[in-house]
C-alpha cells in the first residue's frame, strides 16, 4: 500500500481467559498499543510486573503521524531497549532554519554542546518506532499482548476494575487491580467513564504529506513563513528515513479538507515547494485541524491515563508522543512500588500532579506556537510579521520567532516529592530536573552517566580529586542499598583520581562536575525515572533516607 | 548607552530554565493585551503603549534611534534615504 513500508500484521490468538467461567484477574492491564501504551507495558515488565496489553487493532500506525523524537524520549527508549534501532534507522538532526518570504531569518542548533549519548532529535516514521517496540515486547516473558482485543466496557470500582472486551470470537471479561489507559486522543475509555479532556480547537487546517524523493536538502527542519510558493501561509519540510520527507502546508480555516486531500490538489502544491525539477512520489497525506486539551487529573481511582488519552497538543513542537512516553516514565516506577506494597497509593497522585504540570507546559508552548503560526487578528498578524521583518538585523527578534518550541522536559520544581536543597548550588540540576547526561566510565563498563540510573533510586557522591570514603560513610551507603526501598550508590571521581573500593564512576571529561555544580562532598539523589529529587553539599545518611521516604510518599 | 538589540526579556525574581521562555511570556502578554479589540482600538492601545514605554526609556537619543529603525522599511521611499 505504501511505497516504502509494509505494515506488519500481528495475529489475533484466542486466550484461555476467553473460555473461563469467571472473569480472570490480572494485576495490571494496559489498554492501547500506541507508543505510550507500549512504553508503559515494557517498563512495567522490566520492573518485574506481570502485564497484559490489549489493542483493538492488529498492526502499527497506518501512515506516519509522529516524526520527531526528542532526546529525552530517546533516553527513555534507550532504557526500554528500543533506542538503538530507532537511532540507526532514523535521521539525526540538530539544526532548524526559519525562512520569511524566502529569506533565512533564524537558525538554531538544538544540541550545541558535546558529551551526550543521545542526539538532540531524530526523525523517524511512527510505524517504525512502534514496530521496534513490538519487537522488544516479544523478548519479555512477563508481558502478554492481545491484538484485536477492543475494550468496550469498563467499571472502575474502588477495589478492582472490570473490563468487557470484544474480539473476533466475541466478548469476554477480565478484572485487574490497575488499569493504564493509553487508548489515544479519542479515548473510548475516558468517554465511557464520563470523563473529559478540555481545551481549545485552533481555527486552521494543515495538509500533511509524506513524499518519497531523492533530494539534496540537508536533514534540517525548514519552516517557512509566507513563502513565494504558498503565499500568506506557512510550510514545513523535514526529512524522515527511507528518503521520505514530511511536508506541512498551512491551508487556512476555509479550506475544504476533502478536496485538499486529493492528489490532484496535493501534487501541484508539493511541486511548487520542491521545484519543477525535483522528482517525487506521494506516500501518504491527510488534512488536520489541531487542538490542545487535557484531562483535569490523570488518575481516577484505579485508572491511570497516559499519552494522548490524557492530553493532546498541536504538533508544532513534537510534544505528543514525546511527552506521552515521559508520562509512562513517571508513572511506572511509582506503580511498581505501590503494587509491591512499598509505597502508599498516594504516590500515584503525584504522577497526576507532576504530569499535569508537564502537560500544562506542553499545552502552553504548543498553543503559543500555534498562535504565532496562525495569528488570530489583524494586529496579531502585524506583530508577527514585524517580528519576522526585524529578525535580519536585530537578534532579539529572532528569539521571538515561534515556529514550534521543540519538545523539552518539564522541570518539576514544585513537586512534593522533592527535598529542599542546600542553598548554595548553581546550575539547572535542581530537584525536579531530569538528569543531564555526561561521558563517564562506570563500574560495569558504562560509558554514559544515564546508563547508571533508571533502575532503583541512585545516589551519586562526588569526591572529585580527593578520594577516600570514610569507613562510616561506606557502611551507611551499604545500609542504604539494603533498605526496603534500596538506594544504589556510586562515588564519582575526577579522571585520574585514585580508585575507590565502592562502585565508582569516573568523570571522564569533568562534565559531571560542571553540569551538576559538584564539589567534593556533593551528593545527588535520583529517582528511578532519572529525575533528581534532592542534592546536598555533604553526605548524611539520615537525610538521604528521609528524601527517599519523601519521594515515595512514605514520609 | 546604545539601543539594545540582543534579547533582553527577563523578570526579576523569576527563574527561567529555557532561553525562549521570557520572550514567549512577553509575546503572549502583548497579544493578550489586544484580545477582542477592533483594529482601531488596537491601534490606540499600541499608541498608548508606545508612549508609556518611551517615557520609561526616557533617553531621547535612544528613542530617536528606535523610531528611525521602526520607520525604515515600512515606508518605501525612506529605504533609499538611509
Ligand atoms: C500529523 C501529526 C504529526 C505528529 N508529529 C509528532 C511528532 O513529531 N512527535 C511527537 O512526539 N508526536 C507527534 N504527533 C503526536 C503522536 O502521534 C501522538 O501523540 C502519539 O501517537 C500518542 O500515542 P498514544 O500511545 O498515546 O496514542 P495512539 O498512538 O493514538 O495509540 C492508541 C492505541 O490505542 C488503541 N485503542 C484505542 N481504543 C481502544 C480500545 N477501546 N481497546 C483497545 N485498544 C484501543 C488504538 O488502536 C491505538 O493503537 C503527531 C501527530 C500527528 C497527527
Amino acid at each position: 500500500m505504501f511505497l516504502t513500508y509494509d505494515n506488519p500484521v500481528y495475529d489475533y490468538a484466542r486466550s484461555p481467559d476467553q473460555s473461563a467461567a469467571e472473569p480472570v484477574h490480572h494485576p495490571l492491564i494496559v489498554v492501547g498499543a500506541g507508543p505510550v501504551g507500549m512504553a508503559a507495558a515494557i517498563d512495567a515488565a522490566q520492573r518485574g510486573l506481570q502485564v497484559l496489553l490489549l489493542d483493538d487493532d492488529n498492526t502499527v500506525s497506518v501512515g506516519s503521524r509522529a516524526v520527531c523524537y526528542s532526546k529525552r524520549c530517546l533516553e527513555i527508549m534507550d532504557r526500554l531497549g528500543c533506542a538503538e534501532p530507532m537511532i540507526e534507522q532514523g535521521v539525526t538532526w540538530n539544526v532548524g532554519k526559519v525562512f520569511f518570504r524566502d529569506e533565512l531569518v533564524n537558525q538554531f542548533d538544538l544540541l550545541p554542546e558535546a558529551g551526550h549519548k543521545i542526539p538532540a532529535f531524530i526523525n523517524l516514521q511512527q510505524y517504525y518506532l512502534e514496530e521496534y517496540m513490538v519487537r522488544r515486547m516479544d523478548d519479555l516473558d512477563n508481558l502478554e499482548v492481545r491484538w484485536r482485543n477492543r475494550v468496550v466496557e469498563i467499571d472502575n470500582a474502588p477495589e478492582r476494575v472490570m473490563l468487557g472486551i470484544d474480539t473476533p470470537d466475541g466478548r469476554y471479561r477480565l478484572s485487574c487491580d490497575w488499569l493504564i489507559v493509553a487508548d489515544g486522543a479519542n479515548s473510548p475509555i475516558r468517554e465511557q467513564l464520563g470523563l473529559e479532556s478540555r481545551g481549545q480547537w485552533f481555527q486552521d487546517r494543515f495538509l500533511i504529506a509524506d513524499v518519497v524523493m531523492k533530494a539534496g536538502f540537508p536533514p534540517e527542519r525548514w519552516f517557512s513563513f509566507d513563502p513565494s510558493y504558498h503565499r500568506g501561509q506557512s510550510t514545513l519540510l523535514h526529512r524522515q528515513s527511507d528518503d521520505v520527507w514530511r511536508l506541512d502546508f498551512q491551508l487556512g480555516w476555509d479550506a475544504d479538507p476533502e478536496e485538499e486531500k486529493k492528489p490532484e490538489r496535493v501534487i501541484p502544491r508539493v511541486r511548487a515547494m520542491l521545484g519543477e525539477e525535483t522528482e517525487f512520489e506521494l506516500e501518504w497525506c491527510s488534512v488536520y485541524t489541531f487542538r490542545c486539551r487535557r484531562m483535569e487529573r490523570f488518575r481516577y481511582g484505579r485508572a491511570l491515563f497516559v499519552g494522548d488519552a490524557a492530553h493532546q497538543v498541536s504538533p508544532f513542537g513534537a510534544r505528543g508522543a514525546n511527552s506521552g512516553v515521559q508520562d509512562s516514565d513517571n508513572l511506572i516506577w511509582k506503580l511498581a512500588l505501590v503494587m509491591q506494597g512499598r509505597a502508599p497509593q498516594r504516590l500515584l497522585d503525584s504522577y497526576s500532579d507532576e504530569r499535569v504540570q508537564a502537560a500544562e507546559e506542553n499545552i502552553l508552548n504548543s498553543t503559543r506556537s500555534t498562535d504565532f503560526i496562525t495569528p488570530k487578528s489583524t494586529m496579531s498578524r502585524i506583530f508577527r510579521d514585524s517580528v519576522l521583518e526585524l529578525c535580519r538585523d536585530f537578534p532579539f527578534a529572532r528569539q521571538l520567532v515561534n515556529s514550534g518550541r521543540l519538545s523539552d522536559t518539564a522541570f518539576l520544581i514544585d513537586s512534593e516529592l522533592n527535598t529542599a536543597e542546600d542553598p548554595d548550588f548553581c546550575g539547572d540540576m535542581v530537584p525536579g530536573a531530569v538528569m543531564l547526561d555526561a561521558p563517564i566510565e562506570g563500574p560495569d563498563g558504562e560509558r554514559w552517566l544515564l546508563d547508571t540510573a533508571g533502575g532503583p533510586f541512585v545516589l551519586y557522591c562526588y569526591l572529585g580529586e580527593s578520594g577516600g570514603l570514610s569507613q562510616q560513610t561506606r557502611a551507611a551507603l551499604h545500609a542504604l542499598a539494603g533498605a526496603s526501598i534500596p538506594v544504589q550508590s556510586f562515588v564519582v571521581v575526577a579522571a585520574g583520581a585514585a580508585a575507590e573500593e565502592h562502585a565508582t564512576v569516573i568523570d571522564r571529561e569533568g562534565l559531571f562536575a560542571a553540569r551538576y555544580d559538584a564539589r567534593p562532598g556533593s551528593c545527588y539523589l535520583v529517582r528511578p525515572d532519572q529525575h533528581l529529587c534532592a542534592r546536598w553539599r555533604s553526605f548524611d545518611a539520615h537525610s538521604v533516607a528521609a528524601a527517599v521516604a519523601r519521594a515515595t510518599c512514605n514520609g | 548607552m546604545p539601543l539594545k538589540t540582543e534579547n533582553n526579556f527577563h523578570q526579576p525574581g523569576k527563574r527561567f530554565f529555557r532561553a525562549y521562555r521570557p520572550g514567549d511570556d512577553f509575546y503572549e502578554a502583548l497579544i493578550e493585551t489586544h484580545r477582542d479589540l477592533s483594529d482601531e482600538q488596537s491601534a490606540r492601545v499600541n499608541a498608548r503603549l508606545v508612549l508609556l514605554l518611551c517615557n520609561q526609556v526616557g533617553d531621547l537619543g535612544l528613542l530617536r534611534e528606535a523610531m528611525a529603525i521602526a520607520r525604515k522599511g515600512v515606508v518605501a521611499e525612506d529605504d533609499d534615504a538611509t
